[in-house]
């Protein structure tokens, strides 16, 4: 308990305690923890006075929050039109499969989360896919599964132009 | 002297300063310029910057270079992209072994690399600098006029550029008033869809009553296929402060917000870095410029939801809700952030706001049609040659950003439609491709202006499948709140799934017609309202490909699997047998040397052979 309430003390601060800024301090346990534990969602909607249905109403509502524990790497798949008219709904079917794979879940064996998401703006590069924050563009099914198959659990690939 | 990084007490600090920062690079007679837009980024460009700036530290020659990183130059297609002055020579697809090379002959040298030149495809000329590129020459440059010079991390930049120079001009010697004037003469209309006009709705918000308004920047760029915003935010994120610090005064806030989408990482950060160096200059915070004037600026990152561009959703989630919109009864400008009189604009309108103040109200209303003025940033994606950002007059041609712009359709296919509005856009077909781009026109056509985003379909593409395409996509993105929308979306994505399996019903379109008719009457916000807007516009255009569907189960642009089948060509079939090999049900025939045959009755649709075949020889009949 005392980890996470001087965790959360310290991001409630951040923000001044402002309620209308639940979702950048969720951002940020996030970001710090890899997904929202619910014991510090609880610590938080104490402190901020919120219950705890309406954190739970937020973590749900917006793609980007998760509730379990995040793969060692982080998949994107960009379904935005333009990669979805060059063939990104194949690619996502096919990343599922090899690697069962549910959208917006993480790997049996940990390895990565997969989240395939509406448009990164990267449309020049269609078909993209980002591997913790790589950017990889033109990718087709082979080179996409080429790609998560050359990853492993120890080494971490953050890039420094997405890092942030 | 102005110190480098002094606070700025007064209006008059900004036009010195700049003078200065201008004598200042005179002194450096080479620049080199690096394309780190995302769209460069992931081609590696950061690593040609540093290379560049080794290369300049490195040279014993006596010639000052300096080298900068700079915002999105819009030619995506062609990235990595350098650009050297003097002479603004335009290097495209560098790699990084060019990089010793051009430094040594173009920087040092001053002659010219001709491999690394734009070569139009048509006539085989090369173009030394942008301007010479069709690409480039066609467009009108006001809001995207300093991407891609100026270094989007160095505040000293825009500076440079002239930035700032509109607000010292506001502060110093406008009234509120006269600001709004100024900005209701140039009928600018709001960029993020809604075209409402900005200078009207900052005058109801400066006549509400109340104290403690607020400002906010609509970053939450959600279209797929759209990346204008994300552009201007990475590229010159000094633009969207300063329009939102004018607009501040003109309205009277105290506190601003940037709402970004939480996928575009490089335009927080860049903005974060921007907020923080006007603050130190004295831009932001309490007396700016020495005035009694106080404003801030907070940036929020989106949570993923595509909703959150509407305003009523995207101030609920500013206020640590979820992103549901509400009924707009009630004015955003008489009650909105925390019931306080909001003024929301999208991220291209309140960069246009500087240049309207500097050039005056009228300059701006002389550029466009009659209702729809200024210019207009579109991404320009999809099928056609030149993918990238452009930036355009109002009133010009479809035909001209597709063909002339963008190099036409990619892989000389025919044009099919182009896509614009967003997902709540329509597609427009081939016959209609003169039409002008102007809020009204589009929406006559069935399709809008929205945030900007223009996707080229080919004959490939199947109409039936886009409507499902963005069908699906906003009933995944539909908040569930008010059940036209959550409802309706769900029957409307069933009927089309069953149409794209071939197993439509005859009276499906007049049932996709009546939900479309319902869902626009009784939806509570604009991304319900307009849902319907793909399917109305493909059928309205393409109602014949919908029947071939339905009933005669075919796909015209065999795209439905299923809906079509394969067939060997039997002169292109060089026998080598990996079709027969790949194929999961034993389908084909055939023997060395002999063209293969697929057995009809036994083939179940897959498309394996048409994946795997290395000729081309496997059709889509």
């Amino acid at each position: 308990m005392a980890e996470e309430s001087q965790l959360i003390d310290e991001i409630v601060d951040r923000y001044e305690g402002e309620v209308g800024m639940l979702i950048p301090m969720m951002q940020d346990l996030q970001a710090e923890i890899g997904y929202l534990p619910v014991d510090h969602l609880r610590y938080m909607g104490k402190k901020l006075e919120v219950p705890m249905s309406h954190l739970y109403a937020v973590a749900t509502f917006y793609s980007s929050f998760r509730l379990a524990p995040k793969g060692a790497h982080e998949v994107t798949l960009c379904l935005g039109t333009v990669c979805y008219l060059k063939g990104a709904g194949e690619i996502s079917q096919a990343i599922c499969r090899e690697f069962q794979v549910a959208p917006g879940g993480t790997t049996p064996d940990r390895m990565f989360s997969y989240n395939p998401v509406n448009c990164v703006g990267a449309c020049a590069l269609a078909p993209v896919m980002v591997v913790d924050g790589k950017y990889h563009g033109q990718v087709t099914m082979e080179s996409a599964l080429e790609i998560l198959h050359g990853l492993s659990l120890e080494e971490q690939t953050k890039e420094a132009t997405t890092a942030e | 002297m102005i110190s480098t990084d002094a606070k700025f007490t007064s209006p008059n600090d900004i036009a010195a300063f700049a003078r200065q920062l201008r004598n200042k690079s005179k002194a450096i007679p080479k620049v080199v310029r690096v394309c780190i837009g995302t769209g460069c980024a992931a081609k590696d460009s950061r690593k040609l910057y540093e290379l560049f700036q080794e290369a300049a530290r490195k040279s014993s020659r006596d010639v000052r270079v300096e080298t900068k990183n700079v915002g999105c130059h819009g030619f995506c297609e062609r990235g990595p992209i350098v650009v050297i002055d003097p002479g603004e020579i335009f290097y495209q697809q560098v790699e990084e072994p060019d990089v010793a090379e051009i430094f040594r002959e173009t920087i040092l040298g001053g002659r010219i690399l001709e491999r690394l030149l734009f070569e139009d495809p048509l006539t085989g000329k090369k173009a030394t600098k942008a301007a010479e590129i069709p690409f480039y020459n066609v467009q009108k440059r006001v809001v995207l006029s300093a991407n891609g010079l100026i270094d989007p991390t160095q505040i000293t930049d825009y500076l440079a550029a002239g930035g700032y120079s509109a607000l010292a001009k506001v502060i110093s010697s406008m009234s509120p008033e006269q600001v709004i004037e100024q900005v209701e003469e140039s009928h600018l209309r709001g960029r993020g869809g809604g075209g409402f006009p900005t200078g009207r709705k900052w005058r109801s918000c400066r006549e509400a009553s109340g104290n403690g308004k607020y400002i906010i920047c609509n970053g939450d760029e959600g279209d797929p296929g759209a990346f204008m915003d994300r552009s201007i935010m990475e590229g010159n994120p000094h633009s969207v402060i300063e329009g939102m610090i004018i607009g501040a005064y003109a309205v009277g806030a105290e506190q601003g917000y940037i709402y970004v989408r939480n996928e575009y990482p490089l335009a927080v950060r860049h903005l974060t870095g921007a907020i923080a160096q006007t603050r130190k200059r004295g831009l932001l915070g309490k007396n700016i410029l020495g005035s009694n004037f106080s404003f801030d600026i907070r940036i929020n990152r989106g949570g993923g939801a595509f909703v959150c561009g509407e305003s009523s959703a995207l101030i609920a989630s500013l206020e640590g809700k979820p992103g549901e919109p509400r009924a707009k009864y009630v004015h955003m400008v008489e009650s909105g952030l925390h019931g306080k009189p909001t003024v929301l604009n999208n991220v291209e309108t309140w960069t246009n706001v500087p240049k309207i103040i500097n050039n005056g109200g009228k300059w701006f209303a002389d550029i466009g049609t009659e209702k729809s003025k200024g210019t207009k940033v579109f991404s320009l994606v999809g099928k056609v040659v030149n993918t990238g950002l452009v930036e355009v007059p109002m009133g010009i041609s479809l035909r001209r950003i597709v063909e002339e712009i963008g190099g036409g359709v990619k892989d000389d296919k025919k044009f099919k439609a182009v896509q614009t509005g967003g997902p709540s856009g329509g597609c427009i077909p081939a016959e209609h491709l003169d039409a002008r781009v102007d809020f009204d026109e589009l929406t006559k056509l069935g399709s809008m202006m929205g945030s900007g985003g223009m996707i080229v379909m080919d004959e490939d593409t199947c109409m039936v499948q886009v409507a499902r395409y963005f069908t699906e996509f906003l009933q995944k993105e539909s908040c569930g709140k008010c059940t036209p929308c959550r409802e309706g979306l769900a029957q409307m994505l069933h009927i089309l799934t069953r149409i794209t399996k071939g197993e439509g019903q005859a009276d499906d379109l007049d049932k996709l017609k009546a939900l479309a008719e319902l869902l626009e009457g009784t939806a509570l916000c604009a991304l319900g309202k307009t849902a319907a807007n793909p399917i109305l516009s493909t059928i309205r255009y393409f109602q014949a490909e919908y029947e071939a569907h339905i009933q005669q189960r075919r796909c015209p642009a065999k795209e439905c699997k299923g809906l079509f089948r394969y067939k060997i060509d039997e002169e292109a079939c060089k026998a080598c047998g990996i079709c027969l090999k790949n194929c999961p049900v034993d389908a084909i025939v055939g023997e060395k040397k002999v063209p293969h045959k697929i057995i009809q009755e036994k083939c179940t649709l897959c498309g394996t052979c048409w994946d795997k075949c290395p000729f081309s020889a496997v059709l889509k009949v």
